[in-house]
């Protein structure tokens, strides 16, 4: 199945990854040979067959609704880019 | 004999009886690793100064007869993924090279509590996603074994710490193999526990319904040491299961009468390297020497194993990585050229009258995220991510990841109806033996294949464990693979065991 530059270019604003030319480039060729090979799952027959997401069992799982501690506003911000000590500072998002 | 030469289990002894002290114990680590370091590149940062006084510590407390933990005096060192509060964690990554967790995840604050001397953090493949550690953003590690050679991965700076004689324990995680092959490429013990036995809180994600912490040492017995500490419920990670830990140590000498080990006929196809074979068969002798039955089954879907680990491992991945976006922590594009790159884009569609390009070009905020993923991941993570994407998107959804889905599910069917009739199941760990750095770099998909063996015991939740079982004519270790059904970690590690000490493969130390 050959994956062409434009499904890759989809993809890549999908996954919010900027590719570069040469990138482009092989990426569709590597994704084209790995996507070739996974669609081989397709000869086998699943009719029936439930998907299974988790091997082991999945339940919630809750906690008793208690206020306790959370962290602490200067060290969620300590590892931040760029912040002005109330919040993340990002580029603006509406209007320009 | 060298105090290094010792088991973890041996130290263990010498360090309650006082024959040794952490501090000298620890020492001695440091200096093999000055020896062998700038050969090998296990380790991404060795914390000399912090272990010798976490040594210090213990001693002292043994001094004044105050208890102490199971591994009190031990030292370990830690795959790099697993966060510690205000110490860098990294995944080997650009994303994370500068990052510190506010927090500590479980698993190293249990080695923590138990007494472990932290000795460092190994090099691994970028986020877990890797077969030889050669997609580190940082450095090369080389097996100890050959160093033309590569560890595997990911875990491969944990396996050749502990191959290499610097550590007598490690901790890596494993989401297709990525314990259990290092130490099969690397003559040690590594495994992988069964999903959701030891907690993941703090574990940065690869995929969330694969991965699990595992330990790495030269003998199973010094495994299950590791593993009793770091195993159990986590009330914060809500896959944990809430099943309490045996006392796997207690148990790990006493053989299985009776045990039936299956071999599955679809393991010993063509492309399976002649020595491995050869090596893997003699090891089933040995077990037959001790009383166990070896008989054959069928796995039958396991040849759409690495078909189906690399539709759902990558698109776990790429909702996991999500978060590197650069706006709360970790790398951030730098802004001005950022802008400077937009607007000369703007500039460039605007004279050419582009008026499509200039509805679909990227806001200020898309394109801080697209310029900092491009430069914080390496090529095989962004590779990954494109792939899951691919796989989760509309119109591809139903043919990729929900067909995986069903086929795990008759994956995980064959081990179910296989344990009917075995106990454990024994084969091969990898097809070949370590191969050589820059070999399958620019080959992704003969990389992907040599998980063959590895993936589906991920895919099916059970419990696995690779264990030296011989060596090539040139020298390399041989592993053995051994599964067990959900939960029967003290079955496989008695099993293994068994084989261990019928053999000396396990004595083997790499000679560097």
């Amino acid at each position: 199945m050959a994956i062409t530059r434009q499904d890759v270019e989809k993809v890549a604003l999908l996954a919010r990854l900027q590719l570069s030319e040469a990138e482009l480039a092989t990426m569709s060729e590597q994704l084209s040979q790995i996507v070739g090979y996974v669609d081989h799952l397709a000869q086998l027959s699943t009719d029936g067959v439930e998907p299974m997401a988790h091997a082991i069992e999945q339940r919630n799982v809750f906690r008793t609704d208690e206020v306790a501690m959370s962290l602490p506003r200067e060290e969620a911000l300590a590892s931040a880019p760029h912040h002005d000590s109330r919040g993340y500072l990002v580029p603006a998002v509406l209007g320009e | 004999m060298s105090i290094l030469q010792r088991t973890a289990s041996e130290l263990r002894q010498s360090l309650e009886s006082g024959d040794v002290s952490a501090v000298e114990l620890t020492t001695a680590c440091v200096e093999r690793i000055s020896a062998t370091e700038d050969r090998v590149g296990a380790f991404l940062r060795v914390d000399e100064k912090r272990a010798l006084a976490q040594a210090a510590a213990i001693d002292a407390r043994r001094a004044k007869k105050q208890p102490v933990g199971r591994l009190a005096g031990l030292p370990v060192a830690v795959k790099d993924l697993l966060c510690e509060r205000g110490q860098l964690t990294t995944c080997a990554s650009r994303m994370l090279a500068d990052f510190r967790p506010p927090y500590d995840s479980t698993v190293v604050a249990k080695l923590k509590a138990e007494g472990a001397v932290l000795l460092g953090r190994t090099n691994m493949d970028e986020f877990a996603m890797g077969g030889s550690t050669e997609n580190s953003a940082f450095q090369v590690t080389r097996n100890p074994w050959d160093l033309e050679r590569t560890p595997g991965g990911s875990s491969g700076g944990s396996a050749a710490s502990v191959a290499a004689g610097m550590v007598p324990l490690a901790i890596g995680t494993d989401t297709g193999g990525s314990i259990r092959q290092p130490a099969g490429l690397c003559g040690v013990v590594g495994m992988k526990p069964t999903y959701g036995r030891v907690s993941r809180y703090g574990l940065v994600a690869f995929a969330s319904s694969l991965d699990q912490v595992g330990p790495m040492a030269h003998t199973v017995e010094d495994a299950a040491l590791l593993l009793e500490a770091i195993a159990g419920h986590d009330q914060r990670d809500s896959t944990s299961l809430d099943e309490p830990v045996p006392a796997y140590t207690a148990t790990v000498n006493q053989p299985l009468a009776g045990l039936r080990i299956g071999v599955a006929k679809e393991h010993f196809a063509a492309g399976l390297d002649a020595e491995v074979e050869q090596a893997t068969r003699a090891a089933l002798r040995v077990y037959e020497s001790l009383g166990a039955t070896v008989e054959e089954i069928s796995l039958p879907h396991g040849k759409f194993g690495v078909a189906t680990y690399y539709v759902i491992a990558p698109s776990e991945a790429s909702s996991n990585l999500a978060r590197y976006d650069g706006a709360h922590y970790g790398y951030r594009t730098d802004e001005r050229e950022m802008l400077a790159e937009l607007a000369g884009e703007r500039k460039n569609m605007e004279a050419a009258g582009n008026r499509r390009g200039l509805d679909q070009l990227d806001s200020a905020l898309v394109r801080m995220y697209r310029r900092t993923r491009a430069e914080g991941f390496g090529p095989e993570v962004k590779r990954r991510i494109m792939l899951g994407t691919y796989s989760l998107s509309a119109g591809y959804y139903d043919a990729y990841y929900l067909k995986a889905l069903k086929v795990r599910r008759l994956i995980r069917q064959d081990y179910d109806h296989a344990f009917d009739e075995v106990d454990l199941i024994a084969g091969p760990i990898t097809a070949s033996p370590a191969f050589k750095l820059g070999e399958m770099i620019d080959d992704p998909l003969a990389m992907y294949l040599v998980d063959l063996y590895t993936v589906s015991a991920n895919l099916a939740g059970i419990p696995g464990l690779c264990l030296p079982c011989g060596q090539t004519t040139s020298g390399l270790p041989i592993g053995l693979q051994l599964q067990a059904p959900i939960l029967q970690e003290e079955r496989l590690l008695r099993g293994a065991r068994m084989y261990e000490q019928a053999t000396d493969w396990h004595k083997q130390r790499a000679p560097i």
